[in-house]
């Protein structure tokens, strides 16, 4: 389990959180520490929840390709956003808590998602086929509900909006930071109980099921926990679309074996040399020039792309 | 014993199984053979609660299925389905490793790796356990597969097809193999066959399915004849006794 790769990731990702924290420092060292340090704590968990989501949705959907970005997670938290502000507008919205807020999108992202994908992670024969094109409608009709929902308040409720619909690195929201990583940190300490058991439902529904895993709970389990990744990640950094892809799919590269005791931290450290180092290049050597969000959904895509076309030709 | 009771299946407006009674004995092998589309591998997926029951009851000995703790079938019982699909990239060695899953709920002990050694040995796999499945012959793959449910060393094994893939001599030797646990390690094997042949030379016991009915079940020596073939296979083969054992003229 304690492989070379990981090793070399963690020493990798302490390298880019010093340089993170202490590259181009003026002023006290106590600002400093506490301004750059909620910021790296922020980019590690939106790492590690958007790789552990990403991993935990490729095991039970049984497809390397597929993430929950895909599939219209992140869209449907914008969605239930945009129509909260749509009917208690931007006022009663910003009045209330953001921890409140944040607890009952959790809350609805899990049914909506258990509504959703869980009928169709249910039928164990389905073909792959027809749920990832339901993934992408799903999501295609998310994002067009967003926007009709956004064309129909006016320009100041949808500044709002704006702010918590595109991703974005530099300023990120750290109301939620403390909840989220209370959450988080519970979800992944989960996800790390059910690592043997995820092993598992790998194999599919038969062996699975043959092997004594009761798969539809733990399929429903693992929804609950996706969403509540999700919900963390888009709540930090707003929607982020290839990232999990990029890294998950580099995780498996350098990993010995696709075990998840391995794939999990694996990810969930290439996920924050991506991130931190990312974010330390672009603000401190390029200036900001580039949103660090824009570089990995380019990375990400091509990532994707070539996934898809080597798929197509084995 | 597994018995069930009443099983009957329904897809759409097609029915798969219609009321079906059937006892499988402890012990030795039964062979459940009959036409394409008869309801075979279907009844033997009701018995590894691969697909839910709608009506009837099924038990393997004390445990009810559907109503019984899974993990605790899977050390009573295990199958190997007929298609077998991989997503992950897994190594023989970790694919046989497996089935010792519902006894060691992945923590491999001393005892675990000396099973999953014993079933790479009996099934000729010790030089590939080191090289991934995607890199092996389709017959290979299915080797480990099968491996992998013999390392499950449940008292019943149920086996869908396991002579797809394989040439001649594997087929005969995984037909030995699977003799050898009946006779010496008093397991139950219970497998789905096209071959009649293959069923009559070494199976106990022959249960015969048609149009998701039970037709008729007993010895092969007093089954296999030109009657069965005419009735339940719609096919007029010749049937010769070689040794003792019916022999159908392909």
């Amino acid at each position: 389990m304690r492989t070379k790769a990981i090793w070399i990731s963690a020493a990798l990702l302490l390298v880019c959180a010093v340089l993170f924290m202490t590259l181009e420092t003026r002023g006290s060292w106590e600002f400093v520490l506490w301004f750059r340090g909620r910021k790296l704590v922020a980019l590690l968990l939106v790492g590690a929840a958007i790789s552990t989501s990403t991993l935990l949705f490729q095991t039970i959907a049984r497809n390397n390709l597929l993430t929950p970005s895909i599939m219209g997670f992140d869209a449907l938290y914008t969605l239930i956003l945009t129509l909260s502000v749509f009917f208690l507008g931007s006022v009663g919205f910003n009045q209330l808590p953001p921890e409140v807020v944040f607890l009952v999108t959790v809350v609805v992202l899990i049914a909506a998602a258990l509504a959703l994908f869980g009928t169709l992670l249910g039928q164990h024969r389905a073909d792959l086929m027809r749920m990832v094109l339901t993934g992408i409608i799903f999501g295609v009709l998310f994002r067009s509900l967003t926007a009709f929902g956004v064309r129909m308040i006016d320009p100041n409720e949808f500044v709002t909006i704006q702010v918590k619909s595109y991703a974005r690195f530099n300023y990120i929201d750290v109301n939620l930071l403390w909840m989220s990583l209370v959450l988080s940190v519970a979800a992944m300490a989960w996800c790390w109980h059910l690592r043997r058991r995820l092993d598992v439902l790998a194999l599919g529904f038969d062996i699975a099921t043959s092997l004594g895993e009761a798969v539809s709970k733990r399929q429903t389990q693992i929804l609950i926990l996706i969403a509540l990744l999700v919900a963390v990640s888009t709540a930090l950094v707003g929607p982020v679309a290839f990232l999990g892809l990029l890294v998950v799919s580099l995780a498996r590269l350098v990993a010995p074996n696709e075990r998840h005791a391995t794939l999990i931290p694996l990810a969930a450290l290439i996920a924050g040399i991506v991130l931190v180092g990312g974010q330390t290049l672009l603000e401190r050597v390029f200036d900001l020039a580039t949103p660090l969000s824009v570089v990995v959904d380019f990375v990400g895509g091509f990532v994707f792309l070539v996934l898809l076309l080597r798929k197509a030709r084995t | 014993m597994i018995s069930i009771e009443n099983l009957s299946y329904e897809v759409g407006t097609a029915r798969i199984l219609q009321d079906v009674t059937v006892t499988l004995p402890k012990g030795g092998m039964t062979a459940l053979i009959g036409p394409n589309g008869a309801g075979k591998s279907t009844l033997l997926s009701h018995v590894a609660r691969l697909l839910p029951i709608q009506t009837g009851k099924i038990s393997v000995d004390d445990l009810e299925v559907g109503n019984c703790d899974s993990s605790a079938l899977a050390r009573r019982l295990a199958i190997l389905p007929q298609q077998v699909h991989f997503a992950t990239r897994l190594t023989v060695r970790d694919m046989v490793a497996f089935g010792r899953y519902p006894h060691s709920q992945g923590r491999l002990r001393s005892e675990d790796h000396n099973k999953v050694a014993e079933a790479l040995e009996a099934f000729g796999l010790t030089p590939l356990q080191n090289r991934f499945l995607d890199t092996l012959s389709g017959g290979q793959r299915h080797k480990a597969h099968v491996a992998m449910t013999y390392a499950q060393d449940t008292d019943y094994l149920l086996l869908d097809e396991p002579l797809n893939n394989l040439d001649i001599s594997a087929a005969r030797a995984l037909m030995a193999l699977l003799r050898d646990l009946a006779d010496n390690s008093g397991k139950t094997i219970v497998i789905v066959v096209h071959d009649i042949n293959f069923a009559a030379q070494y199976a106990d016991h022959l249960v015969v399915m048609k149009q998701g009915q039970i037709a008729c079940e007993g010895k092969p020596v007093d089954l296999v004849t030109k009657a069965l073939l005419t009735d339940v296979f719609d096919t007029d083969a010749h049937v010769a006794l070689i040794e003792g054992k019916p022999f159908v003229m392909p």
